[in-house]
């Protein structure tokens, strides 16, 4: 049983500085060809400070800063019984390479399913840029299937 | 050159010209692969070895790796990039509903269901689906038109 005393719980902000090199292996990695994804003059070109970060990328600052390691250590979800159930995104404004970006985590709400045997954590963040406005939120459901050996 | 780089050149959809039903350009990706999950786990910085580690994912009961969820959801990102430009991206929410395995070729699709005039917006609903027909992802797209 994961304990229900981390609802409400929040992190450190985890802070992560987007670099075109990055992006652009992102870009590769998920077979992304148009150019304004890897080419900074096609990015301008269409109206972008610098190269887009997509849409999901954002996630990679909790990854880097071995913020979702830590927390899933703290709530002892061991990484084999790991499943992601939901992922939600609101934009207010596209995050572009140049920017540094610090995600604010919050969990929401910790509940079970199947007598147990699925139990579900969900966690908001809220993401500012280096000029302090909220350009993104997110919404996470991760769930731990205890049904599956560690 | 100042105009130019306002200008936004990539095609966007028009508000009044989309219709509730339409449904966006198909994008197939090509089978999920070991290579693939290496590299994805690198560039998203999720190192979880569920997913790139065949002896982890065994001792955890698993016959093999299989693809991280935020992949699958990262295609479905390019499905509507593609379609309109992503400084129109509102919302994006998905439910992972089955798990990505090696082999899996997914086609990412989407359809208008909604049209708000207010806002000038529309509803988009989304799907990731294998060779197989099972839909493993499923989900909602918000974006803005002019």
């Amino acid at each position: 049983m994961i304990d229900r005393k981390w609802i409400g719980h929040a992190w450190p902000p985890s802070v992560l500085h987007i670099d075109r090199t990055r992006l652009q292996f992102f870009a590769k990695t998920i077979g992304e060809t148009n150019p304004i994804y890897t080419d900074v003059a096609a990015a301008r070109h269409a109206g972008y400070p610098d190269l887009p970060a997509p849409p999901t990328f954002i996630v990679a600052a909790e990854m880097d800063a071995g913020a979702v390691e830590r927390f899933l250590a703290e709530l002892a979800i061991p990484l084999s019984k790991l499943l992601h159930g939901e992922q939600g995104f609101t934009y207010h404004k596209t995050i572009c390479a140049g920017d540094t970006i610090a995600v604010h985590s919050r969990i929401t709400d910790i509940y079970d399913k199947k007598n147990g045997t699925l139990e579900f954590v969900a966690k908001t963040s809220r993401v500012f840029n280096q000029l302090e406005e909220l350009v993104a939120e997110l919404r996470a459901v991760i769930v731990c299937r205890h049904d599956r050996r560690t | 050159m100042i105009a130019e780089l306002n200008e936004v050149p990539m095609k966007s959809p028009i508000f009044d010209s989309v219709q509730i039903g339409d449904e966006l350009a198909i994008l197939q990706v090509p089978p999920v692969n070991r290579t693939t999950l290496a590299l994805f786990a690198g560039a998203s910085g999720d190192h979880n070895p569920i997913h790139i580690d065949i002896d982890f994912a065994r001792k955890a009961g698993l016959p093999d790796v299989f693809a991280q969820g935020m992949l699958g959801m990262a295609w479905l990102g390019r499905l509507l990039t593609g379609w309109a430009p992503q400084s129109q991206l509102r919302r994006l929410d998905v439910r992972f509903q089955g798990i990505t395995h090696l082999g899996h070729a997914m086609t990412c699709s989407g359809r208008v269901i909604e049209k708000f005039d207010g806002e000038r917006s529309v509803r988009i609903e989304l799907r990731s689906t294998n060779q197989y027909g099972q839909v493993n992802i499923s989900g909602e797209a918000l974006i803005a038109l002019r």
